[in-house]
């Protein structure tokens, strides 16, 4: 036995990580001491000035990672090199976005959580919170701890840090799931699932850890990867445990067969979190993986390679084919996620400087556009209007959850047409139509697929896209050229406000149903509108909007400046 | 968009710097420099009418007009400069700067002037400009004027950049924004859901052509390394094989059927005119349709290195132009029997590209002609159209030319055009393509008398359907009386700013042919680009070719005048022939892309659909059913629910372990 050293700690490194888990430290003793009437700009300001510090951290420590080629720290707990820091910057810079919707509220004062998650949807007491204005401002500690994680899970240099990076990125998120102020038992049932596959999949990765490490002996990716190039018997114990850190990781990014969550998940969350999800979990999660099978498992690239091409063939196909047959526009979105999963891996199956380029890129132009489109779906709300009741003009009747619907998004060009052009110009990019960030996005993945050889994908890619296309344009048409539907009949839509009783009444078409009684019953018709704020989300959309054009029209500096870094430290 | 602030601001000096730049590849300065206007102007142009809104809808039409008159005066004065330049320096690369950048690939987005694009650049601004000009009478009444103007500038831009462009990159971008410009303008009127269907249909045949363009890319990309015209271009003799070529070609060929509306993607063209009739003529006849042949033209040192490619260019331009040509034959919508002759006219170019360097000066040469033409004629339908309610149906029509002096004449100096007659313009262009197609080729002595005669036969046919046309429209006892609704017609001549662009296009059916050809103006202007072709004797002599082809043109019109000038035309369709009968539904094309196309696609998509939602989302549907109906239940059926999905997981998961450790034994 050697004596104890404690390693000496680069701090300046870490400053990233450091500053946005202390600023949650900090977020929860806000929550215990300072009066409730000031909390939510206490902690928005904590929050956003954590991650616009995790930025400047990282712009810090950018020249000195670009001479030196990165830092070993915590005795090679963490690798600070080119691919982390983009990584830890398009985090920080996501999750800054994200904030921003997630902390706006709209002109009645509402966020997107429940007064009260922890109260039992529809119940008295429930209704007093709502009364009372109670809010969750523990929401926003939460996203910080899932940052945090999100920023050491691509960072980490060995096995068992990376288990703990996904432990702490996913737990505040399975909790921020379950907190939708509407539609509570659709949300409650989403985190319930994503907590159950959720754990069933980190089961898998620490059986695939505990396998690895039984061949090796090792927990460091380096020492892993060199005990590769060594033949020895027991291949298959290596291959079986590399599988299923594989499919640990490959369940996070959302790729076929491990996607059942996303789509159930992805329409369950409160919109601004599935939107932070969508975006900063997938970066996070693909820079894991992009180190894992670069540093890891280079040694195994052709035994993998297999499992590799079928999982990036099927998230392609499968998410491109369903989204054809949704009609939530969240479950769309979800589905088409599913497929830019698919598209990321062709970049990763390259195995070559020009896949980790290409999908470092990627995850930036993928993650501003869906930040953006998932804030634009939580603008656009379904509106009450009653008929032959009590009455009431259009404008002083009570605005309800989220219209997702893709028929309640008809016309929506003609009444809203900058904020149907703003979406429009995302799902351009999500489709890849030139001059848009998408198109660069996937240019550079599927060329950087070619050259690494793998050209059967780029086409298979290249068409999937193309089927795509058609969904997504199949929304600008609806939003640009076709008539609202207008006031639709809904047969037994509930005029009274309780989000529970909207969770049963808007649900139906969902999977949930509770035994709750509506407080009104009558024929009452929706509109879809779009609601005011407070201002953030459009300050939030706007700029993912901005990123999305610049980096259209003008990629090489961004593709340069990641070019000049996009080296992994061995 | 930084280098255009730059040009505009740098306008005044470079129009008065000397105007003979030095002989070089790439052109920095000098007034070559406005070039990358003619894509600015109507680009600026759309997006203030689109941006403005309402408050521009009183001056917004004329603001379309301005842009593309004013993008046609940067032509001609790019023109001008590019005749004073030597023959050898015409072909001019304009810089626009570095697109995308990262290491390992590298796309500069540029513009090639030379007189191939200059001569697409001027047709398109002219021709452009005369149809915004008579668009602005036409779509007088029409609340949304402002919104077609801004779409019309749109697609002169997107046309512009597709012919402007020096890689088959950005080539592409124009390719989609022509694309979405024609569907927004198909789909103009959407309020009809027939409309609405016709710009849907157009849409995806056209992306089945993209489709080809961008696997085309993909090849070259992986072939050359590199996607612009230079390299793509020279590099065909060295290390591609000749399978790599044919595949490129056919993939090309694959784009230009979806865009020039060729066999088998022929079918969308006809539904497409339920656009705005000066749409028909500017898209749908005169420029973005005949795209495909400038792509095909543009690659000709590809072609000419794959033979095989050529030759299916050849047979589907042949296809193509008997289709189209018997279709004509039947249709008794005006505007569609029109399209039907663009189909088959656009024939004959792609065959005339496919026959190689004999032909390619030719396709281009009946391009410019046909393009005035037959806009002309498109022109005049809208104008009959106008003094006729909207009435498309040609039963209906007859004896026009007492009533419409102008949209008769000019409509007759189309007609002659388009069936040869000399000396007006489409004798001089198809007859070149006819007598190219008879020249020999070595080792299939065949082709010469197979696609020769077929080009012989459709000119006969296309002077029947089109003379057809003409009487049934002009001639012949009138056979309107009332409107739709009842009240008497009155056949009107349209107003001033529609009969103008007519007189002026009428003006280029007539002379325009002649003046190109006398001479050998055309082909030496386009000889820096294309090279001079060889002479080659045709297995015919050439007065004998010429003769026979106005012998069965001449029995055509008069075929045609017996019987729909001097005999009683029905107005009820009679039932006809089976071959009739087939022609009206184009030949049953839909019914064979539903059988071949659309039929498996949707059962392939529902297999797919079906699998995902049973074995992945596995009772959802079942259990989102019972939910509503049976309450409380559902909970104990969510366990299940969420078990699905990780027993989904954990299946997936044991085949891919099994399929690793398989690979790895």
């Amino acid at each position: 036995m050697t004596d104890f050293v404690a390693p000496t700690v680069d701090w300046a490194a870490l400053s990233p990580v450091v500053i946005v888990l202390l600023a949650a430290v900090v977020g929860v003793l806000v929550e215990a001491f300072v009066p409730a009437r000031v909390r939510r700009t206490v902690q928005l300001a904590i929050a956003l000035a954590a991650l616009a510090g995790a930025v400047i951290a990282v712009a810090l420590l950018w020249s000195g990672v670009e001479e030196t080629g990165g830092t070993v720290v915590l005795g090679g707990s963490l690798l600070v090199d080119g691919p982390t820091l983009v990584l830890q910057a398009t985090i920080a810079l996501l999750a800054l976005v994200s904030l921003l919707i997630i902390a706006d509220r709209t002109e009645t004062g509402e966020d997107a959580f429940a007064p009260n998650a922890a109260a039992v949807p529809g119940s008295d007491y429930e209704e007093a919170a709502r009364r009372k204005g109670v809010q969750q401002t523990e929401i926003y500690p939460l996203v910080l701890f899932a940052t945090g994680g999100m920023l050491i899970f691509p960072a980490t240099g060995d096995l068992l840090t990376l288990f703990v990076a996904l432990e702490v990125l996913s737990l505040p998120l399975y909790l921020l799931t379950g907190m939708a102020r509407r539609r509570r038992l659709l949300s409650q049932e989403a985190s319930m699932k994503y907590f159950l596959l959720g754990a069933f999949s980190s089961a898998l990765l620490l059986f695939g850890i505990a396998l690895v490490y039984g061949y090796s002996g090792s927990l460091r990716y380096s020492e892993i990867s060199e005990a590769t190039q060594v033949p020895g018997g027991l291949d298959s114990l290596l291959l079986v445990g590399s599988v299923l850190i594989l499919s640990g990781l490959l369940f996070k990014v959302g790729a076929v067969p491990f996607h059942t969550w996303t789509p159930d998940v992805y329409q369950g969350a409160p919109t601004p979190i599935t939107g932070f999800m969508a975006a900063c979990t997938k970066v996070a999660a693909f820079g894991a993986l992009l180190r894992v099978v670069y540093t890891m498992l280079p040694g195994l690239a052709w035994d993998l390679g297999v499992l590799l091409w079928t999982v990036a063939i099927l998230t392609m196909v499968v998410g491109t084919v369903a989204a054809l047959v949704q009609t939530d526009m969240k479950r769309v979105l979800g589905y088409s996620s599913i497929a830019h999963a698919g598209f990321i891996l062709t970049g990763i199956i390259a195995l070559n400087e020009a896949g980790i380029v290409a999908v470092l890129f990627y995850l930036l132009v993928y993650g501003a556009a869906t930040v953006g489109a998932f804030g634009i779906v939580w603008l656009v709300r379904e509106r009450a209007g009653m008929v032959g009741g009590a009455g009431g003009s259009e404008g002083d009747s009570p605005i309800l959850g989220e219209a997702t619907h893709l028929s309640q998004w008809a016309g929506l060009g003609r009444t809203h047409p900058l904020l149907a052009l703003t979406f429009a110009l995302f799902l351009l990019s999500f489709a890849g139509i030139p001059l848009t960030a998408g198109f660069a996005g996937k240019f550079s993945v599927f060329s950087a697929a070619v050259e690494g050889g793998a050209w059967p994908l780029a086409l298979i890619g290249v068409l999937a896209s193309s089927v795509a296309v058609f969904f997504y344009v199949r929304i600008i048409v609806l939003m640009f050229f076709t008539e609202p539907a207008g006031a639709e009949e809904t047969g037994t839509a509930v005029t009274a406000l309780a989000p529970s009783a909207e969770g049963f009444a808007l649900g139906a078409d969902s999977t949930v149903a509770v035994e709750a009684e509506p407080v009104v019953q009558t024929r009452s018709t929706v509109t879809t509108t779009v609601v005011g704020t407070e201002g953030l989300a459009v300050v939030a959309i706007a700029f993912c909007a901005l990123v999305t054009i610049v980096l259209g029209v003008f990629p090489s500096p961004v593709l340069d400046l990641i070019a000049s870094v996009a080296t992994f430290l061995a | 968009m930084h280098t255009l602030t730059t040009l505009v601001a740098s306008l005044p000096t470079g129009l008065s710097a000397d105007t003979i730049a030095p002989a070089s590849e790439t052109v920095r300065a000098g007034v070559l420099l406005v070039a990358p206007l003619l894509v600015g102007l109507p680009l600026l142009s759309a997006a203030v009418l689109l941006l403005a809104g309402r408050r521009s809808d009183r001056w917004g039409h004329w603001l379309g007009v301005l842009a593309s008159a004013a993008s046609f005066v940067v032509a001609a004065i790019v023109f001008v400069t590019m005749l004073q330049r030597p023959e050898d320096s015409r072909v001019i690369d304009v810089s626009l700067g570095t697109w995308i950048d990262a290491g390992a690939f590298q796309l500069d987005a540029g513009m090639r002037l030379d007189p191939l694009s200059m001569t697409f650049v001027l047709l398109v601004t002219f021709v452009g400009t005369l149809i915004h000009v008579y668009a602005v009478a036409y779509m007088d009444h029409d609340v949304d004027r402002r919104r077609f103007f801004a779409y019309l500038n749109l697609f002169v831009a997107a046309m512009l950049i597709l012919v402007l462009a020096d890689s088959y990159l950005l080539l592409f971008v124009g390719w989609e924004g022509v694309g979405l410009a024609s569907y927004l303008l198909i789909g103009f009127w959407n309020y009809n859901t027939e409309y609405a269907v016709a710009a849907k249909k157009a849409f995806v045949a056209n992306r089945i052509g993209d489709l080809g363009l961008i696997i085309a890319l993909g090849i070259m990309f992986a072939t050359f390394g590199a996607v612009d015209f230079g390299t793509v271009l020279s590099g065909v003799d060295g290390s591609a094989g000749q399978g790599t070529l044919t595949a490129i070609g056919l993939m090309l060929l694959l784009a230009a059927c979806g865009k020039s509306a060729q066999f088998p993607l022929q079918s969308w063209l006809g539904d497409a005119m339920a656009g705005p009739t000066p749409v028909s003529a500017l898209i749908h006849a005169a420029t973005m349709v005949t795209a495909g042949v400038y792509l095909i033209v543009r690659s000709a040192p590809l072609f000419d290195a794959a033979p095989t490619a050529q030759l299916v260019v050849v047979i589907v331009g042949a296809i193509t132009l008997l289709f189209g040509a018997i279709v004509g034959c039947a249709k008794d919508d005006i505007k569609k029997a029109l399209a039907a002759s663009t189909m088959s006219q656009i024939g004959y170019m792609i065959l005339a590209a496919g026959l190689g360097p004999v032909g390619y000066a030719f396709a281009i040469f009946h391009l410019i002609t046909h393009g005035f033409f037959k806009a002309g004629m498109f022109l005049g339908a809208g104008s009959v159209m106008h003094g006729m309610d909207d009435q498309v149906n040609m039963r209906r029509f007859g004896g026009l030319a007492r009533y419409m002096t102008i949209t008769w004449l000019t409509f007759m100096a189309g007609w002659l055009a388009i069936i040869g007659i000399p000396p007006f313009s489409g004798f001089w262009s198809k007859d070149k393509i006819i007598e190219a197609a008879f020249v020999p080729v070595d080792g299939a002595p065949w082709r010469a008398w197979v696609f020769g005669t077929i080009t012989m036969l459709a000119a006969g046919i296309t002077a029947f359907y089109m003379s057809r046309l003409f009487f049934m429209t002009f001639e012949g006892e009138r056979r309107w009386s009332t409107k739709r609704d009842g009240s008497a017609q009155h056949p009107h001549e349209s107003p001033r700013l529609m009969t103008w662009p007519m007189i002026v296009l009428a003006v280029g059916s007539v002379g325009l042919g002649a003046f190109l050809a006398l001479g050998d103006r055309f082909v030496d202007w386009l000889a820096p680009v294309l090279g001079h072709p060889e002479h080659h004797e045709p297995v015919l002599p050439v007065w004998v070719i010429t003769v026979l082809t106005l012998a069965l043109v001449i029995a055509g019109v008069v075929l045609a005048w017996r019987r729909y000038a001097i005999s009683q035309v029905p107005v009820v369709p009679p039932v006809g022939t089976a071959l009739t009968r087939a022609a009206r539904v184009d030949l049953y094309q839909d019914s064979v892309n539903d059988i071949a196309l659309v039929e498996p696609g949707q059962a392939l998509t529902r297999s797919l659909v079906y699998a995902d939602r049973t074995a992945i989302d596995g009772t959802v549907t079942g259990v989102g059913l019972s939910t509503v109906l049976l309450g409380g239940w559902v909970r104990r059926v969510q366990t299940g629910y969420v078990r699905s999905y990780a027993a989904s997981m954990l299946l997936g998961l044991v085949v891919l372990v099994v399929v690793v450790l398989l690979v790895q034994s």
